[in-house]
């Protein structure tokens, strides 16, 4: 598996790729090693892996997909692992499918769920935005896999033994490298901070306009709550950057969280399903949605949410 | 420059999903089939970077994947200044790379710009495997690309709104997330002139091997365990259950 690191930590979904990356290799009749690129001495908080394969190199100082992917090809050759596993997010976005051709490895994209079965690796992935869920064998001699942040618990920082570390030369492919980093732009701070709200009401691409972000606007006034959104109504610019949720956006752990015409992709789900109270207002009765919701309804928005606003300002 | 733009169909998520009697695969004999939205996303930017940068943009499609035709006239229609079918079906984005990357190998390009992902990538995603195939530099989950001398500055995001800005040498391939602008519409009356007027080239491509995917053992509905508690009547009655919900909570102030 590879770490994924900034400002010298390891990421959440690392986190919770080493338990399971050691349960598989337990079952495999193997180790789980991880693979730490650049500079930082991760090796404190990966405990649980056998070993950390660790290549520094100016190429690597930052994440730079070209970098990582003549690295990663280079340690898959000498190591010839089982299986690789990477996030799903934009690291394993950018790696996997290019490892997949690169190995010549079947990989599987989206999974939720990983086991050993009769000795080769099953993976349960997310299609159609949620809507379907596809079970893979990734037979052979070799795979790849990219998991969905929030599938498998995440190791606590510090538990289990530190694993050996195995410092690999870099391969002189990374001498060649033509890709640069230009700079790393931190996320701006909004007006309001959604995470820290007690109760969200989020709209989701089913209000269709900016014109009509208006009426949900008035709820989360009439109910003291705070505005947020799914991607597309952030990137339509109908409302500000700061407000989406998911991940690319924010995690949020509200007490309450109304959704309004969102359908619940994966990318959305895995910056809300932790939220205490889920209540849902899709006309779609199989959005995926109301798989993490508590309640649920197919009401119209456009009727629902003035009917709210009008029961609470009343 | 010449800016290729690989489009695909998906099935349109607001349907239901029905699956073939076998397990194995989506039916999509009832299913209405779209643009997947990151390749429209993908359009955008690419005509966006034309605007500045000058070129053409082709954007190109596969003869297999269902209404690829009307997207192609869209795409003319939005302005794109040409449209290639090439011959062929893909089931997986690893065979589609392999047609896309015959394709160019023929026809290069100096970028390629397609979606970030489709909602079908059951084995992958579609940039990096043809960036693969051709030995290009390549990025996703990009938000904007700047056309530079020989090279494009895009900006890559990451998860909770960090981003950075990565150079890229030409020729690349960059899979975007979201265009700088929303994408711009077409009216229906400029697609029918489009249609009228024809135009889409047709291409053939030899894939050769694609390399093998998963293999896959059964598709299905996600199990309904958890499932949300419906509230029932109409909106009004709905609005009523939400409130005590919320109420109940000490969540409704005053
Ligand atoms: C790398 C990556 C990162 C991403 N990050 C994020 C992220 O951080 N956050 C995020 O949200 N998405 C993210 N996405 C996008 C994600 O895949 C989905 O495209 C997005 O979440 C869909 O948003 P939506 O539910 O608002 O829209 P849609 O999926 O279009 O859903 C709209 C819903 O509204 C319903 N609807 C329509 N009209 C009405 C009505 N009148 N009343 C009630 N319901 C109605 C429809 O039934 C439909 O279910 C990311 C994608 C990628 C590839
Ligand atoms: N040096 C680095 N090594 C690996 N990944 C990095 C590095 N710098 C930035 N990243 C990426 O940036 C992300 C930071 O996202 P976050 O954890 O949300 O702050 C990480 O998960 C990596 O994907």
């Amino acid at each position: 598996m590879l770490a994924e690191h900034s400002g010298g930590t390891v990421s959440d979904s690392t986190r919770e790729l080493l338990g399971k990356a050691a349960e598989l290799a337990g079952g495999l009749g193997g180790t789980a090693q991880v693979a730490v690129l650049g500079p930082a001495d991760l090796a404190g908080q990966l405990g649980g892996a056998a070993t950390v394969l660790w290549m520094d190199h100016p190429a690597l100082a930052g994440y730079v997909p070209q970098a990582y992917e003549v690295a990663l090809a280079h340690l898959l050759a000498e190591r010839s692992p089982r299986l690789l596993l990477l996030s799903n997010a934009t690291v394993g976005l950018d790696l996997g499918a290019a490892l997949a051709v690169l190995w010549d490895a079947p990989m599987a994209a989206y999974a939720t769920r990983l086991a050993v079965e009769d000795g080769v690796p099953v993976a349960t992935c997310q299609v159609l935005g949620g809507k379907a869920l596809a079970e893979v064998e990734l037979p052979g001699d070799r795979g790849i896999a990219t998991v969905v942040a929030g599938s498998f618990p995440a190791s606590p920082p510090g538990t289990g033994t530190a694993p050996e570390v195995v410092a690999v030369p870099p391969p002189p492919g990374l001498d060649g490298v033509a890709t640069r980093l230009r700079r790393v732009i931190e996320p701006e701070a909004g007006d309001v901070d959604i995470t820290a709200a007690d109760v969200l009401v989020s709209v989701g691409r089913g209000i269709g306009s900016k014109d009509d972000i208006e009426i949900v606007a008035e709820l989360a006034d009439a109910l003291g709550a705070a505005l947020s959104a799914s991607r597309p109504v952030t990137d339509n610019g109908w409302l500000p950057k700061t407000r989406q949720v998911g991940k690319s956006g924010l995690k949020v752990k509200p007490r309450a969280y109304l959704a309004f015409g969102i359908s619940g992709a994966p990318e959305h789900l895995e910056g809300m399903r932790d939220a205490e109270l889920i209540i849902a207002c899709n006309t779609d009765a199989s959005a995926p949605i109301f798989d993490v919701a508590h309640y649920g309804t197919t009401a119209d928005l456009f009727d629902l949410v003035p009917a709210l606003t009008e029961r609470l300002n009343g | 420059m010449r800016i290729v733009v690989p489009l695909k169909t998906v099935p349109d998520l607001v349907e239901e999903i029905e699956f073939t009697p076998d397990g194995a695969g989506i039916d999509t004999e009832y299913l209405t089939f779209v643009l997947s939205e990151w390749d429209d996303q993908a359009l955008e930017e690419a005509l966006l970077v034309r605007e500045a940068a000058g070129g053409q943009v082709v954007a190109v499609g596969l003869d297999g994947d269902p209404e690829i035709g009307q997207v192609l006239y869209t795409a003319i229609a939005k302005g794109a200044d040409a449209a290639v079918r090439i011959a062929g079906q893909a089931g997986s984005a690893r065979a589609r790379s392999a047609l896309l990357a015959a394709y160019l190998r023929r026809n290069p390009a100096d970028l390629i710009v397609t979606g970030v992902q489709t909602v079908d990538d059951l084995d992958g995603q579609l940039a990096p495997m043809l960036a693969a195939r051709l030995g290009l530099p390549h990025a996703g989950v990009v938000t904007g690309v700047e056309p530079g001398d020989g090279s494009v500055t895009v900006r890559q995001e990451f998860s909770g709104g960090r981003s950075q800005e990565l150079e890229l040498p030409l020729p690349a391939v960059i899979g975007v997330q979201a265009a700088r602008q929303a994408p711009r519409y077409a009216p229906i009356s400029k697609i029918r002139q489009v249609m009228a007027a024809g135009g889409i080239e047709d291409a053939a491509a030899d894939a050769g091997e694609a390399g093998e995917g998963p293999l896959v053992r059964r598709m299905y509905a996600p199990e309904r365990t958890t499932r949300a508690q419906m509230l029932e009547g109409g909106a009004d009655a709905v609005a009523g259950q939400i409130v005590e919900l919320l109420a109940a909570r000490g969540l409704v102030k005053g």
